[in-house]
C-alpha cells in the first residue's frame, strides 16, 4: 500500500531532536549518583559521595560565593537600569529612542567573545584592576537586553490613567511611583531580576576574561575537566546549577504571567 | 448662593504640536451645577477636562477654581477629582484601599480614615465591597468604586470622562438617573464630558456643545434641543430636517422667513446668528411632524409619499418624499396606531406647526 511506502520524517526528526537535545543533560544528574569513578557505562551502584565530596571542596565553595555576588550585583543594578529605560522608551517620545533601544539590545546580537576581548584589552589599557567588578560591568551590558524585554512587555500594557488617578488623588509623583508603578509592575520587576541572575550565573565568557584571579563556577568547572577523577564531581555540580537555573526560571514565568494577568485585569472596563 | 462661579475658562487654548486642540475657550460654571461637555470624538471636550483636573497646562488662557488661578496648580494640589473612562481602579488594591487611596496623605488616622471609606462606599450602594479585589468587579461595580474613590476626597469640582460609555445600555441608564440623584444629594458641581446627546440633555443642567477645538453654544438641555445655534449642534442633537428659506423680513431679534413648502413663520434669532444675502436655513425635528390619519385635518399639512421606513418597535421612522422639496423629510411617527398601514409608497399627509421651526445659523448656506 502506498501509505506505508511514505516515510514518516516528523516522528524520526522529533526524537532526533531530543536525543541530541536533551538525552546529553539527562546524563548529568544519571552520573552524579554513579559510584563508579569513571563517566562511562555501565552504571556501578547508587552514591551520593559525590554531592559529599562536593559540599567539602573549599575552592567550589569559593567559586560559588563569587557567582552569588556576582549574580546579585548583576541582576539589582541591570533591572534598576531596565526599569528607567523601559519606562523611558514605553512612555516617552523622544529624539534618539530608536538607536537608544538598538543599542541597549544589540549585546544579544554581538559575538561575546569579541566583546569580552575588546573589554579585557580596554580594561587593562586603562589600568583597572581586573575583579569580580569588572565581570559584574561586563555582564550587565549582556543582560540589559534580557531585563528590558520583560520590563518593556511589563511597562507597556501599563494604564497611563493609574498613575493620574494617583496623581489626581493628591499623591506626588514619586509617591505614585512608589505606591502604584512599581507595585503593578512588580512581578515583571521579580522577573527581569531571576532571568538576569539565571543568565549571570551561568556566563562563561565574560567570567572566563575579566576576572582575574577569581573564579565564578562556571569558570571552576572548566578548569576542573582537565582532571578525570574530578569529572563525577562535576556532574554533580553540574546537575545542583541546572535544578537551580530551572527553579530560578519558572518562578520568573509564574511572575510574569501574574504580571500580563494584573495588567489585563486592570485594563478592560467590562459591563 | 445661585450661581456663584465655581470653574471660570478664560481664553483657553491648547495645541499640541501644530494642532490646535482648543481654541480659546471661554466658560464659567456655576457651583453646585451638573455640566456636561458635549461633542464628537475629537472635538477637545476631553482635552479641556484634562485641562481641569490639572493632568495638563493650557498653551494660553486661566483656570479659576472656586476664585483661585489654578492654571499652573498640578493635579495633586487641585479641589477637583475625577473618575476616568477607564475607571483606573488600582488592580494590586482592594476596593477599600482603593477608595482610601487619596486619603492615606491625609494623616486623619485610622479610624476616620476606615468611617469614610465606608461612608463613600455606602454613598455608592458598595457597603460590604471593600475586601473584593478591582479585578473581581463587573464595569458597573468599577463604576461606583472609583467615583466613591473620588468623592471620599470631598471634591469641590467633580470630573468626569465618558464614565458610562464603557457600560451596556439598561445599566448606563441606572447609573444615570443614580449619578443625577447622587449629585444633588452631594451638591458638588460636576462636570461631565460625553459623546452621547441623550445622556448629556438628561442629566445636566447645562451643557456646552463642543466642534473641533471650539465651543458652540452654552444652554440649558431644553434650550440646546429646541432653539440649537448652528446647524452643526442641531445635527449632533439628534435627527433634524434642514429647509432652505428666502428672508422676508427682519427685526433686531427676529427673522421673517418663506419656507417653499412650510408657509412663512416668525423666527428667533440664535445668538451670533448672521444672514448672508437673503436666504437662511431653518430646521424642523422629526418628532414635530405628524401622520394624519383617516379624515384627520390640521391647520398646517403637506402631502408626500413615503420613501423609506425603519420600525422601531416603540416608534417608526419615516423618509417622506413632498413635491417642491430635494430631500425627504424625516419623521418619526409614535406607534400608538396603524403602524402597519405606514407602507413604503403609500401617500400620507403630514401635519405641522410653523411654530416648530427653528433658524440656525449655517456656514454653508
Amino acid at each position: 500500500m502506498r501509505r506505508l511506502a511514505r516515510i514518516r520524517l516528523l516522528p524520526v526528526y522529533l526524537c532526533g531532536f531530543i536525543f541530541f537535545l536533551y538525552f546529553p543533560i539527562l546524563l548529568l544528574p544519571l552520573f552524579s549518583f554513579n559510584s563508579g569513578a569513571t563517566v562511562a557505562f555501565p552504571l556501578r551502584g547508587f552514591t551520593l559521595n559525590w554531592y559529599a565530596q562536593l559540599l567539602q571542596n573549599a575552592t567550589m565553595i569559593d567559586a560559588a560565593m563569587n557567582s552569588l555576588t556576582v549574580g546579585l550585583a548583576v541582576s539589582l543594578v541591570t533591572t534598576t537600569l531596565a526599569i528607567s529605560a523601559s519606562r523611558a522608551i514605553t512612555r516617552y517620545r523622544f529624539p534618539g529612542k530608536r538607536p537608544a533601544t538598538g543599542l541597549i539590545m544589540a549585546p544579544l546580537f554581538l559575538p561575546e567573545i569579541i566583546v569580552a576581548v575588546a573589554m579585557l584589552l580596554i580594561l587593562l589599557q586603562i589600568g583597572i584592576q581586573l575583579s569580580l567588578g569588572t565581570v559584574v560591568l561586563g555582564q550587565i551590558i549582556f543582560c540589559l537586553p534580557y531585563a528590558m524585554s520583560v520590563l518593556i512587555a511589563g511597562f507597556e500594557g501599563f494604564d497611563r490613567s493609574l498613575e493620574e488617578a494617583s496623581l489626581d488623588l493628591g499623591e506626588t509623583s514619586f509617591g505614585t511611583f512608589r505606591r502604584v508603578t512599581l507595585p503593578v509592575v512588580a512581578p515583571a520587576i521579580l522577573s527581569s531580576f531571576l532571568l538576569c541572575f539565571t543568565v549571570s550565573f551561568d556566563e562563561f565568557l565574560l567570567a572566563f576574561f575579566l576576572s582575574g584571579t577569581r573564579t565564578t563556577l562556571p569558570v571552576y568547572i572548566w578548569g576542573q575537566l582537565r582532571f578525570a577523577s574530578k569529572l563525577p564531581e562535576v556532574m554533580a555540580l553540574g546537575s545542583l546549577m541546572m535544578l537551580l537555573s530551572i527553579t530560578l526560571l519558572t518562578i520568573a514565568e509564574i511572575a510574569r504571567r501574574r504580571a500580563e494577568k494584573r495588567v489585563t485585569a486592570q485594563g478592560g472596563p467590562h459591563a | 448662593m445661585p450661581d456663584r462661579p465655581m470653574i471660570e475658562i478664560a481664553g483657553v487654548s491648547r495645541n499640541f504640536g501644530t494642532f490646535r486642540a482648543l481654541d480659546d475657550i471661554n466658560l464659567t460654571i456655576a457651583e453646585g451645577q451638573f455640566f456636561s461637555l458635549l461633542g464628537p470624538s475629537g472635538c477637545g471636550k476631553t482635552t479641556l477636562l484634562r485641562l481641569l483636573a490639572g493632568l495638563d497646562v493650557p498653551s494660553a488662557g486661566t483656570i479659576r477654581i472656586d476664585g483661585e488661578d489654578c492654571t499652573e496648580i498640578r493635579a495633586n494640589a487641585r479641589p477637583t477629582n475625577m473618575v476616568f473612562q477607564s475607571y483606573a481602579i488600582f488592580p494590586h488594591l482592594n476596593v477599600a484601599e482603593n477608595v482610601g487611596y487619596g486619603l492615606k496623605r491625609l494623616r486623619l488616622g485610622r479610624a476616620e480614615e476606615d468611617r469614610r471609606v465606608a461612608e463613600a462606599l455606602e454613598m455608592v450602594r458598595l457597603p460590604d465591597f471593600g475586601r473584593r479585589k478591582g479585578n473581581e468587579l463587573s464595569g458597573g461595580q468599577r463604576q461606583r468604586v472609583a467615583l466613591a474613590r473620588a468623592l471620599v476626597m470631598r471634591p469641590k469640582v467633580l470630573l468626569l470622562d465618558e464614565p458610562l460609555s464603557a457600560l451596556d445600555k439598561k445599566l448606563r441608564e441606572e447609573m444615570q438617573i443614580e449619578l443625577r440623584s447622587l449629585q444633588q444629594s452631594v451638591g458638588i458641581t460636576f462636570v461631565l464630558v460625553t459623546h452621547d446627546q441623550y445622556e448629556a440633555l438628561a442629566l445636566s443642567d447645562r451643557i456646552a456643545v463642543m466642534f473641533a477645538g471650539r465651543v458652540a453654544q452654552v444652554a440649558e438641555p431644553m434650550e440646546i434641543y429646541q432653539h440649537p445655534a448652528t446647524r452643526q449642534v442641531a445635527d449632533f442633537l439628534g435627527g433634524m430636517n434642514f429647509l432652505s428659506a428666502r428672508i422676508a423680513g427682519e427685526t433686531g431679534e427676529t427673522l421673517t422667513v418663506e419656507t417653499d413648502r412650510l408657509g412663512t413663520a416668525v423666527l428667533r434669532k440664535p445668538a451670533g446668528f448672521t444672514a448672508s444675502g437673503n436666504r437662511a436655513t431653518v430646521g424642523i425635528r422629526p418628532e414635530r411632524l405628524r401622520v394624519l390619519w383617516d379624515d384627520e385635518t390640521a391647520p398646517h399639512m403637506l402631502t408626500g409619499r413615503i420613501a423609506s421606513r425603519a420600525y422601531f418597535g416603540e416608534t417608526t421612522s419615516l423618509a417622506v418624499a413632498i413635491e417642491g422639496l430635494d430631500a425627504p423629510l424625516s419623521i418619526v411617527e409614535t406607534n400608538d396606531y396603524g403602524a402597519d398601514e405606514l407602507k413604503i409608497g403609500a401617500e400620507i399627509r403630514l401635519a405641522y406647526d410653523p411654530e416648530a421651526l427653528v433658524l440656525v445659523s449655517d456656514p454653508a448656506a
